[in-house]
């Protein structure tokens, strides 16, 4: 990127660059496991696990950087927010794709019934097919074509965070702390929001 | 009578762990000096048996509770050769059996029991019998397990979350031991529980966890007194570490993973059917037969097939998964005219 805010600034233009490669951190010791035979000897789950944990991690990220921008006046959090955005989606197309081919085998009739008959799973489903509509739409012809639409739309960015979270939360089985955490963080995010929305209007 | 009070023990008679870590090192040393020499290198775990089917890697093999089950360890029957008390199918590892488990007490992931129990007590350990017996009473487990053989079978373990690995268990029937302590004939269910140790067993103390601690499962009389139905003691001929449910476990390999208890100090004799843990926590997705089903889903997931452990990436083995974990010959008969869809 070149405007004239990262002439002003050097610094800026190393901005994207560093988050992209910083996105890639998670996949990248990942692999390293994989090359390491470090997954344990269920290495499915495990990926499977990770890449999911990952996918909440980086949508939480996403949702805090427009909190972030208005706490701090630093503009930098919202110009790296689309790229984070897509990192989401990266990984939840990582996540559904392990789940897939490596705990499903590809079985497609297996694959479909699951998606249907398991609410847990067919939250996760619905906030990955968020996801991809957000990731479709993110270019910025997209976003001057769909005009008022695209930040309607874009909203949905949030029912998605709360499947997200339903979805861990409904296959935990003794132990809810790792719900309860991104739980918390996400009522944090969205009560900020509302927050903001009702001192303003008042 | 066999069965002595703990009391009778005295702490004279029970050898300091260190002594017999010495003696352990100083078998591992020679092993090395006759394996480097050529010398029949077999001598070397001719200690604990040289016919099982099994034995853990040289390094890694634990110390015993307490001095006695040395002793107890040194005469193990083979497992024979053919099923139901042997099954052909590879072994899961000595590394992977001992590091991937659901011991919620340690915490909810796969390697807390391994890398959190390092402080866990296992001795001294007594049993509290109860309930419709002739003879309740605590008993020390040197003494339950005075009067029995231990024996090697390797059976397939299914877990209700879809995997199974195939272990070789040293222990022995259950029903030997339930016939000593003379259930009385309302005796129509046995009720186990899990120690609390609140002090070594970290899961316990998690706030968010949802479990109604001690975990409880049960059996049908019948069910218990199957000759499938066995206490395990060990496992790969070696003792139990406390991530696979030291010092003593249930192991039912015709039902998932979650019937077969651990570290068990207590069971209780009764007419009805005892509330079990995971029965208790979501009724809808664990029953109390939970017996293998390809046919009869968990509602979060399938039970189709399974994915047997260990696997890499490259090398995934998803088998399908059998009636009654492959054991129907064995116990299909206890569950004649029963709808299996309605008591899963």
């Amino acid at each position: 990127m070149t405007s004239a805010a990262s002439r002003a600034r050097p610094g800026l233009a190393l901005l994207k660059p560093a988050v992209f490669s910083a996105s890639l951190l998670p996949l990248g010791w990942l692999v390293w496991r994989i090359a390491a035979n470090d997954l344990g000897p269920d290495p499915a789950q495990e990926l499977a696990i990770a890449t999911g944990e990952w996918t909440l991690r980086f949508l939480l990220i996403t949702l805090s950087l427009t909190p972030l921008r208005q706490l701090s006046g630093r503009p930098e959090f919202v110009r790296v927010r689309r790229m984070v955005g897509l990192f989401t989606l990266f990984y939840a197309a990582i996540h559904f794709f392990v789940w897939m081919s490596l705990l499903l085998a590809f079985r497609w009739f297996a694959i479909g019934e699951e998606l249907v008959e398991r609410p847990f799973i067919s939250m996760g489903f619905a906030s990955l097919l968020i996801l991809i509509a957000l990731g479709i739409t993110s270019p910025r012809a997209m976003v001057r074509r769909m005009g008022k639409n695209w930040k309607r739309l874009h909203r949905l960015i949030y029912p998605a965070a709360i499947f997200g979270v339903i979805h861990l939360a409904w296959i935990l089985r003794t132990d809810l702390g790792e719900a309860v955490l991104y739980g918390s963080i996400l009522a944090l995010l969205l009560g900020y929001r509302l927050w903001r929305r009702f001192t303003r209007s008042a | 009578m066999l069965i002595k009070k703990p009391s009778d023990i005295q702490p004279s008679e029970i050898t300091p762990e260190s002594v017999y870590r010495r003696r352990r090192e100083f078998l591992r040393d020679s092993a090395a000096l006759l394996a480097g020499g050529a010398m029949l290198p077999s001598l070397a775990f001719g200690q604990q048996g040289d016919a099982l089917k099994a034995a853990a890697p040289p390094g890694l093999t634990r110390t015993p509770p307490a001095s006695w089950w040395e002793d107890k360890f040194e005469n193990i029957a083979p497992a024979p050769s053919e099923e139901p008390f042997y099954t052909a199918e590879s072994l899961t590892p000595y590394q992977d059996v001992t590091r991937y488990n659901n011991f919620y007490e340690f915490g909810m992931d796969k390697s807390d029991p391994s890398n959190r129990s390092s402080a866990f007590q296992t001795d001294p350990w007594s049993i509290e019998i109860s309930g419709e017996v002739a003879k309740p009473g605590t008993y020390h487990l040197e003494d339950i397990l005075k009067p029995h053989d231990l024996e090697e079978r390797v059976y397939r373990l299914r877990c209700v979350e879809a995997w199974s690995m195939v272990i070789p268990w040293i222990g022995f029937p259950l029903a030997d031991m339930i016939k000593r302590f003379d259930p009385t004939s309302r005796a129509r269910y046995v009720e186990f529980e899990t120690i609390i140790q609140p002090d070594t067993m970290p899961g316990i103390r998690s706030p968010f966890a949802i479990v109604d601690w001690p975990y409880r499962e049960g059996l049908r009389m019948d069910e218990a007194m199957n000759e499938l139905t066995f206490m395990a003691v060990g496992l790969y001929g070696s003792f139990l570490p406390a991530q696979n449910g030291a010092p003593i476990r249930l192991v039912v390999p015709w039902k998932y993973g979650f019937k077969s208890i651990k570290s068990i100090v207590r069971m209780h004799f009764r007419e009805t059917q005892p509330n079990t843990t995971w029965n208790d926590l979501q009724a809808n997705e664990y029953g109390f037969y939970a017996n293998v089903n390809p046919a009869v889903h968990h509602p979060r997931w399938r039970q189709d097939t399974e994915r047997r452990l260990p696997q890499t990436l490259f090398s995934r083995q998803i088998i399908p998964t059998r009636l009654f974990n492959g054991y129907e010959e064995q116990v299909a008969h206890m569950y004649q005219g029963m709808d299996l869809a309605r008591y899963y």
